[in-house]
C-alpha cells in the first residue's frame, strides 16, 4: 500500500497574513494521492483548493505562508537500470527557492492553471515558453528542445504545431492556450500533474475536449493527476478518488462511486443535492445549500460547516472540531455524526 | 510591423503640421502686428526705422498678404534653414538657437537616462521587497524627492557643489572654458557641471518613476503567468527579469514620450536659476518680449523633439510587445 502512494499531505496549514487580518486559507488538510490515479479535489470557491496546490509546489505568494504540516513526496528515480528507488522528501522542509525544490517543480510535479487566458506570458512565443521548461529540466540543446516542443504540441492536439510554435499567446484561443499549458506541464514527463480547474474558464465543447485529452494522456503516460474542480460532473467523469474540501479543511475522502452513492458528510450530501441529475424521474427542485460561505476572516469555531448544517448538534459541533473518522475502509469523514462513541448514525441515514 | 511604422510616421507628420499652425496662431495672437512691435522696439532703442527697411520686412514675411500666405512663407523658411529674425537681439534666429537646442537636447536626454537608470532598479528592489525596510526607506526618499521643489533643490545643490567640490556654480562651464574651443579639459569641465541640472530636473521624475515601476511590478507579480513561470521551476531572479520586468516596463515606455515635455519645461525654471545656456530662458524671454520669430522657432523645435521622442517610444514599444508588432 505504501508503495503506490505518491503524495501524502498531513495536517497542512497555509495562512495569509493580510493587512485586514489572518486568513486561514488551508487549515488542517490531510490526504494521500495514489500513484497513477486521478485524485479529485472538490469544493466551493474560496475553500483553499488553489492554495493547497500552490503549497505543494511551494509557490504560495506572500503574504501567505505554510505554517504547519507536512507534504511528503515519494520521489522515484531509476537506479541505473536496477529498478526504481523511492525516496521520501518532505516538501515543506525544502527551501522554496532552493535547487532541489526547483528540480521537482516543473520537472517532477507540474501544474496547469485555472485561467488559460492569463497563464502565458504575452511577450514571448508559446514555443519560447515550452522550451524554457524543457531546457530547465533536460539536458538538450536548442534545436532538440524545439523539436521536443513541437512533439509536445502535437501530443496535445495542436493543429500545425510546426507553425503554431512561433505564435504569441494572444493569437490563440482559450482552449488552445490551455493545450499549450498542458504541453508545458507534461514536457518533462512529471510524475504528478496538478490541474487547477483546467476547464472552468472554457466553454462546454472545449471543456470536453480538454478533459478527454487529459484522460487519454493520463492513461498513456501513467501520470498521477490531482484534479481540482468545483464541478461534480468533471469529478464523476475523471476521478478515481475524491476529497471534498470546505473552508480550508478536508471534510470527506473516498472513492468516486462512494461519493456519489453513499456520501456521509452533510456538506457532501448538500453539494450533491445542489446539482441536477438527469436520471431523476420526479420533478425535484434543486436544493441549494442553505446560507453562504462564511467570511474567510471569521471562520466559525468547531466544525466550520455547522451554521449551514441540517444535522447540527448544539453544544458539540460549534465547540469541538471533529477528527477524521474512518467509516469504512478508504472512506474518511470529518463529522461528529459518525463518531462511534455517539450512536446517531441511524438518525442521519433516515434523514437522507 | 511595417504598416504600424508607416501609420506612426504619418501621425507624426500630421501632428507636426498641426503644431506648427497652432504655434503660428499663438505667436500672432498678441495685439499689434510684427511691424508695430518692431517699430516700437526700435524707438525704445532710440533709432527710427527707415521706410525701405519696413518694406523689406514686409516682403520677406509677406506681411501685407493674408495670414495663410504668411504662415506658408514662415513654414517654408524652415526647410531652407531660415527661421526669421529676432528683433530683440537683431540677429538671425538661426544664429541664436542651435547651440542652445543642442544643450537642451543633451540635458534632457541625460536626465531621462539618469531617471531610468536610477528608478528602474530601485522600483524592482522595492516591489520584490514589499513592506521590508529597504522598501520603506526608498518610499520615504521618493516622496521627499517628489515634494521638494526643483528650484529649491537647485539652490541646495549649488551650495553643495560650491562648498564640497569647490566648483563654480551655475552655468555649464567654468569661466575659463566658457568661450574656449572644445578640448578634453573643457569636456570634463562640462561633465562636472552637467550633473547638477540632471539631478535637479530628474529628481521628481525619478521619484515618480520608482513609484510607477514598483506598482506595475507588484501588479505583474500577481499575474498567473508569473506563477506559471515559477511552477516550471524557473529561478526567481529569472522570473523577475525575464517575465515580470519586461511586462511591467511596458506602460512606462508609453509614458516615456510623454515625460519629455515635463523635463523640457521643468528645466526652464532650473535653467533660469542655474543660468544654463539652454533654450528655456531664451524662450521665456522671447515670449515676454513678443519676439515672435524666435519664440515660434523654439516652439516648433521643442515640439519636433517631443514628437520624435514619442515616435522612438512607439518603436521601443513595438519592439517589446508582440501584440503591437503583429497588429
Ligand atoms: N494572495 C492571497 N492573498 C490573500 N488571501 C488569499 C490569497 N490567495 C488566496 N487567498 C485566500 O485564500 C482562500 C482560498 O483561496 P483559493 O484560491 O485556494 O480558493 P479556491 O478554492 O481555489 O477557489 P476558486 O474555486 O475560486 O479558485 C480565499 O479565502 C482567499 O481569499
Ligand atoms: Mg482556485
Amino acid at each position: 500500500m505504501d508503495q503506490d502512494v505518491i503524495l501524502q499531505v498531513d495536517d497542512l496549514r497555509v495562512h495569509f497574513f493580510t493587512q485586514e487580518g489572518l486568513v486561514r486559507a488551508v487549515d488542517g488538510v490531510s490526504f494521500t494521492a495514489k500513484r497513477g490515479q486521478v485524485l479529485g479535489i472538490v469544493g466551493e470557491s474560496g475553500c483553499g483548493k488553489s492554495v493547497t496546490a500552490q503549497a505543494i509546489l511551494r509557490i504560495v505568494p506572500p503574504p501567505g505562508e505554510i505554517v504547519g504540516g507536512k507534504i511528503i513526496y515519494y520521489r522515484q528515480s531509476s537506479n541505473n537500470g536496477a529498478g526504481n528507488v523511492t525516496q521520501t522528501v518532505d516538501l515543506t522542509a525544502l527551501p522554496a527557492r532552493g535547487r532541489e525544490m526547483r528540480e521537482i517543480r516543473g520537472g517532477e510535479i507540474s501544474m496547469v492553471f485555472q485561467e488559460p487566458m492569463t497563464s502565458l506570458d504575452p511577450v514571448y512565443t508559446i514555443g519560447d515558453q515550452i522550451m524554457e521548461a524543457i531546457t530547465l529540466h533536460q539536458k538538450v540543446n536548442k534545436s532538440e528542445a524545439r523539436e521536443r516542443a513541437i512533439e509536445m504540441l502535437r501530443l496535445v492536439g495542436m493543429p500545425r504545431p510546426e507553425e503554431t510554435i512561433d505564435n504569441y499567446p494572444h493569437q490563440l484561443s482559450g482552449g488552445m492556450r490551455q493545450r499549450v499549458m498542458i504541453a508545458i506541464a507534461l514536457s518533462c514527463s512529471p510524475s504528478l500533474l496538478i490541474a487547477d480547474e483546467p476547464t472552468t474558464a472554457l466553454d462546454v465543447t472545449t471543456e470536453a475536449q480538454i478533459l478527454e485529452l487529459m484522460r487519454g494522456l493520463q492513461q498513456e503516460l501513467g501520470t498521477t493527476i490531482l484534479l481540482i474542480t468545483h464541478n461534480l460532473g468533471v469529478i464523476a467523469e475523471m476521478c478515481d478518488d475524491v476529497i471534498v474540501m470546505y473552508l480550508g479543511k478536508v471534510v470527506e475522502h473516498t472513492d468516486v462511486d462512494t461519493l456519489f452513492f453513499n456520501p456521509k458528510h452533510p456538506y457532501t450530501q448538500a453539494l450533491l443535492q445542489s446539482i441536477p441529475r438527469i436520471e431523476s424521474t420526479k420533478k425535484e427542485r434543486l436544493k441549494p445549500i442553505r446560507g453562504i460561505v462564511p467570511d474567510p476572516y471569521a471562520i466559525p469555531s468547531g466544525c466550520p460547516f455547522w451554521p449551514r448544517c441540517d444535522h447540527y448538534i448544539p453544544g458539540l459541533c460549534d465547540r469541538e472540531e471533529p477528527d477524521y473518522i474512518t467509516v469504512e475502509p478508504d472512506h474518511e469523514v470529518r463529522c461528529h455524526l459518525y463518531d462511534p462513541e455517539r450512536k446517531t448514525n441511524a438518525q442521519v441515514n433516515e434523514s437522507r | 510591423m511595417v504598416a504600424y511604422l508607416i501609420r506612426r510616421f504619418l501621425y507624426m507628420i500630421t501632428t507636426l503640421i498641426f503644431v506648427s499652425i497652432i504655434g503660428f496662431v499663438i505667436i500672432n495672437l498678441p495685439p499689434g502686428s510684427y511691424l508695430d512691435v518692431y517699430r516700437a522696439q526700435r524707438q525704445m532703442q532710440g533709432t527710427s526705422t527707415a521706410k525701405e527697411e519696413i518694406e523689406a520686412l514686409k516682403r520677406r514675411y509677406a506681411l501685407d498678404q493674408p495670414v495663410y500666405v504668411q504662415y506658408l512663407k514662415w513654414i517654408s523658411g524652415f526647410v531652407r534653414g531660415d527661421f526669421g529674425r529676432s528683433f530683440q537681439y537683431n540677429r538671425e534666429v538661426s544664429d541664436l538657437i542651435w547651440e542652445r537646442l543642442g544643450y537642451t537636447a543633451i540635458i534632457s536626454f541625460s536626465t531621462l537616462l539618469f531617471t531610468w537608470i536610477v528608478a528602474i532598479p530601485i522600483g524592482i528592489y522595492s516591489a520584490t521587497h514589499q513592506y521590508k525596510l529597504g522598501d520603506h526607506i526608498f518610499t520615504f526618499i521618493g516622496l521627499a524627492g517628489l515634494s521638494i521643489p526643483n528650484f529649491m533643490l537647485a539652490l541646495v545643490l549649488m551650495v553643495v557643489a560650491q562648498r564640497a567640490f569647490g566648483q563654480s556654480v551655475g552655468g555649464l562651464f567654468s569661466r575659463e572654458f566658457k568661450d574656449a574651443p572644445w578640448t578634453l579639459a573643457k569636456f570634463i569641465d562640462f561633465l562636472k557641471h552637467l550633473w547638477v541640472p540632471i539631478v535637479v530636473v530628474g529628481t521628481s521624475g525619478t521619484a515618480g518613476l520608482i513609484r510607477m515601476m514598483r506598482g506595475n511590478l507588484l501588479d505583474i507579480l500577481n499575474m498567473q503567468y508569473i506563477q506559471a513561470a515559477r511552477a516550471r521551476g524557473l529561478p526567481e531572479s529569472k522570473v523577475i527579469v525575464k517575465h515580470a520586468v519586461r511586462n511591467a516596463i511596458h506602460p512606462l515606455i508609453m509614458l516615456l514620450g510623454m515625460s519629455l515635455p515635463g523635463i523640457i519645461s521643468g528645466s526652464t525654471v532650473v535653467a533660469i536659476v542655474l543660468s544654463l545656456p539652454t533654450t528655456g530662458p531664451l524662450y521665456f524671454n522671447a515670449l515676454r518680449q513678443q519676439d515672435m520669430f524666435l519664440a515660434g522657432t523654439f516652439l516648433l523645435f521643442l515640439s519636433v523633439m517631443l514628437i520624435i521622442g514619442n515616435f522612438l517610444a512607439d518603436l521601443l514599444l513595438a519592439w517589446i510587445d508582440p501584440r503591437i508588432r503583429l497588429e
